[in-house]
């Protein structure tokens, strides 16, 4: 344990939060797109959820065609350069590249396609511009991936778009809410701003939308408003003790983190609660914040965990350890938290059971709930005919990304209850063409 | 026991790996330094009248991630007065006695030859290398490749340069020529005692996208450069093979200069019927150190082939090497994949369908990306297994029983080609093609 030393300024946080996929310089990008095989019907292109041309921008970056090379990106996914770095890659197009099956190791997409956009933001290079003006306004609910690959695609079609944003920075949970080692705040804000720049969208911050009067407002304002609201704050357990100071969710940590980074003071002793990609973030998060002790807790065995094992691997390596099977009863603690008091868990006749003759307490003097979002159902209720399943998600066509009312479409962590930003990007882009030819009929 | 010394011409050497003439012989520094390396011989940086260079001199071709896959090159011969380099070669000779220093050599007039021929002699050269090669600046002087273009002209200089020569004579051929064979015959019958080739290829080897002028660029403007370097490699063996196979040029030693860069490639040139190799663009990337690798290369291949000496196999390909009419039209052979072996690229199935036969199918069920060789429609063109990038995984298999040779010289003898437009014996008639709307069902 204690494998990092609490970061006191920036320098020591950069340190401690090395970037995992770091900006490639020309030489490394040339030498790595000449060893793309430019597959024919390429398996990267599939395995991408926005299908960026893998291959062609590849080819463009190696004859020095970068700007070319980061049009065929954006033309796929508006989040190109988000996307290159905080992008699963090794489940995606790099897990998809055919070298795998040769044991050799696979291209490094998304270092390149970070590299290539990186330089296209960098020299602010004009590759893009809104489309001549149709006289419609869409209204957007988030600036997060989603809506701001909405209000992009928008843009080009010659809408005008306005971006209702509930917090003071644009771009959702990618600055909010994506560990800091893999993009920086200023990463995510440049390519917003790039975006913004040269298409044009609105942002209105510190706007959130909740009360049915300015639902009604909306509606009357716009001809289409598309919901990227995500999946809200994280919700409440209903434990004993969950009200104790320094009991907080994984959402709002991580947010707090990336906002005060260095400044902020993560105690010595750190419980995360839950088995997902975002309870492997706040866990290592936590160690390279040089907390002396992280106990990730999950209900069920290892393999159970929704996290990917490249996040769990990340996570021991930065010196978390984990207990399995073991479920949280109650928060200890004068006021403060002290501890968690938990129940060993086991499987009876293929349910996962509780038992309370095992409990113990571990103690702490944090603890972070990463057991889920509580989901924006409150806001939908405002909507008149929106349809949501009985996850709290919106139901939308599969193709158009449009609501049960017409008026609405929807993408992201609202429709999926949560997946990546590279989904998100897809929705947002789709949704548009949606609306478009909804509008258009 | 191997031993790779040769005996070229009369020019003895411990090995057949020399430096071509070029810049890596510029200087008595650079050769003691090969030699100590383990170079055999050099062939100095040509001699004659000292020019004036220009500066910004080479230019390249890289290949995706390799650099120079071909090279180009506009310095001239030496600019170094004749006195220096004279006091050099005899330096060079004392330190090294055994091994071949050549004097390449470019001038105007006979009286220059005679002169020029006794300074090297007296030097203590080995041998003459004749400069007909050159194809930039030089030519436009009408020396080098200028010479090298007129076989009457090269005859006589080769004449005159015997006459006056007592040490033997290597005539320096240039590619830029329709029949290597001419320049050749010409050299042979003006008396050489032996031939180089090839200097290098007249070529540009790029254009600035800025300047609008070729590579290498001199305040603004170009000029025709000399190719060289790997590239050249197929067009040297090519004219290697013309020379060797000659029923006189073939008489003499045959030093044999492209892109040499590799242990398998002074094989296969030897092959071919050179005893002697000339490199220059692989010790001007990698440096002297590169002989290493073929000399290790060359010994290992002889160990295993159970050769003494490079003449045991010098020329061995030359009888494999023959005219397309005397190919056998019985032949057969058809691509076969490795399912456990391939990745899934599927290069082989595009470069097939949209490059060649249509001879690859791929799977209806898009998960499995290993493709399938159509049989029937397999004409054996080598093109999957050319680009599929796993390591023998696509190979040809021979189908036919080896019972039938039957080739187009032997068909025509017998009156059985097809001489009509629409002959029932064209060789493609009734073979698999696609209807051309196939090509567009992708449409729906």
């Amino acid at each position: 344990m204690a494998e990092y030393k609490r970061p006191t300024t920036k320098e020591e946080f950069d340190k401690n939060f090395k970037q995992k996929k770091p900006l490639m310089n020309d030489t490394e990008a040339y030498y790595e797109a000449s060893r793309c095989l430019f597959c024919y019907d390429a398996p990267c292109v599939q395995a991408c959820p926005t299908h960026i041309d893998i291959p062609l921008f590849i080819k463009q970056i190696h004859t020095d065609n970068v700007t070319g090379a980061s049009k065929t990106i954006f033309a796929a996914n508006w989040l190109g350069n988000a996307c290159g770095v905080v992008c699963p890659t090794g489940v995606l197009c790099e897990g998809a590249c055919v070298y795998n099956h040769q044991d050799v190791p696979p291209i490094q997409i998304g270092r390149l396609q970070n590299y290539a956009t990186n330089t296209t933001i960098s020299e602010d290079k004009v590759i893009f511009k809104a489309g001549k003006s149709n006289g419609k306004k869409a209204a957007v609910l988030g600036s997060g991936p989603a809506g701001i690959a909405f209000a992009s695609e928008a843009r080009t079609m010659g809408y005008e778009v306005d971006i209702y944003e509930a917090k003071s920075l644009p771009s959702g949970l990618n600055v909010h809410g994506v560990a800091p080692y893999k993009i920086t705040n200023e990463e995510v804000l440049s390519e917003i701003e790039y975006l913004q720049k040269h298409l044009g969208f609105n942002i209105k911050y510190n706007s959130a939308i909740d009360s049915k009067e300015q639902i009604k407002k909306l509606e009357h304002n716009y001809d289409a408003i598309f919901l990227g609201v995500g999946l809200g704050n994280t919700r409440t357990l209903g434990l004993e003790g969950e009200d104790k100071a320094n009991v907080v969710g994984a959402v709002e940590f991580i947010e707090e983190l990336r906002k005060k980074q260095h400044k902020m003071k993560v105690p010595q002793k750190v419980v995360v609660l839950g088995g997902g990609n975002t309870a492997m973030d706040a866990a290592s998060e936590s160690a390279r914040m040089g907390a002396k002790k992280v106990v990730l807790a999950y209900r069920n065995s290892k393999e159970k965990m929704g996290a990917y094992g490249f996040e769990y691997d990340l996570a021991i390596s930065a010196g978390v350890d984990s207990l399995f099977h073991v479920t949280p009863l109650e928060i200890v603690g004068n006021g403060k938290v002290e501890g968690v008091k938990f129940a060993k868990t086991e499987i009876v006749e293929g349910k996962l059971k509780t038992n309370m003759k095992n409990t113990f307490v571990v103690r702490c003097d944090l603890v972070i709930k990463a057991t889920g979002q509580a989901k924006m159902g409150r806001l939908f209720k405002l909507i008149d005919n929106l349809d949501i399943d009985n996850r709290t998600v919106i139901k939308v066509n599969a193709e158009t990304f449009q609501t049960s009312n017409p008026k609405y479409f929807a993408g992201g962590d609202a429709i999926n209850g949560g997946a990546e930003v590279v989904n998100a990007a897809y929705d947002g882009k789709m949704a548009a063409r949606g609306m478009h030819n909804y509008l258009n009929k | 026991m191997i031993d790779l010394s040769i005996n070229f011409a009369g020019i003895k050497s411990p090995n057949p790996f020399w430096l071509a003439s070029a810049p890596p012989t510029n200087s008595g520094y650079q050769i003691m330094k090969a030699f100590d390396t383990g170079w055999g011989g050099a062939v100095w940086k040509t001699l004659g009248v000292p020019v004036v260079n220009v500066s910004s001199r080479y230019g390249s071709v890289n290949y995706r991630g390799t650099k120079m896959m071909g090279f180009n090159n506009i310095e001239l011969i030496t600019d170094r007065p004749l006195a220096d380099n004279l006091r050099e070669i005899e330096e060079v000779k004392k330190y090294f006695p055994d091994h071949a220093v050549i004097a390449s050599l470019m001038v105007e007039s006979r009286a220059e030859w005679e002169q020029i021929i006794k300074d090297v002699e007296n030097a203590g050269a080995d041998g003459i290398e004749l400069n007909f090669g050159c194809p930039h600046g030089m030519c436009e002087r009408g020396m080098g490749s200028a010479v090298g273009q007129e076989p009457e002209v090269l005859k006589t200089i080769v004449g005159w340069v015997k006459e006056a020569a007592n040490i033997p004579v290597i005539t320096k051929l240039s590619p830029n020529i329709s029949h290597i064979t001419d320049p050749g015959l010409a050299a042979v019958q003006g008396g050489t005692d032996s031939i180089s080739l090839i200097n290098t290829i007249k070529s540009i080897v790029g254009i600035d996208l800025d300047s609008y002028a070729p590579y290498p660029i001199v305040d603004g403007k170009g000029t025709n450069g000399g190719y060289c370097g790997p590239a050249v490699k197929p067009i040297a063996m090519h004219m290697l093979k013309d020379l060797a196979q000659h029923p006189e040029i073939g008489k003499v030693p045959l030093s044999g200069i492209g892109g040499i860069e590799t242990w398998r490639d002074v094989v296969e040139f030897i092959l071919l019927g050179a005893t002697s190799v000339q490199v220059c663009t692989a010790v001007m990337h990698y440096g002297f150190g590169i002989v290493r690798e073929m000399e290790a290369g060359l010994r290992q291949f002889m160990e295993e082939k159970n050769y003494q000496t490079i003449y045991d196999f010098a020329g061995k390909a030359l009888p494999n090497v023959t005219e397309w009419k005397h190919l056998n039209l019985k032949h057969k052979v058809v691509a076969e994949i490795n399912a456990d072996k391939c990745i899934g690229c599927d290069l082989c199935y595009i470069a097939c369908d949209d490059g060649a036969h249509q001879a690859i199918a791929l799977s209806d069920d898009p998960a499995i990306r290993i493709p399938s060789i159509i049989e029937a429609n397999c004409v054996g063109c080598n093109l999957c297994s050319l680009v599929c990038p796993v390591e023998d995984c696509i190979t040809m298999v021979k189908r036919d029983d080896g019972k039938e040779n039957v080739t187009w010289y032997e068909r025509t003898e017998n009156d059985d080609i097809p001489v009509t437009f629409d002959d029932d014996r064209a060789g493609g008639k009734g073979h698999f093609v696609p209807t051309p709307q196939d090509a567009l069902k992708h449409r729906k």
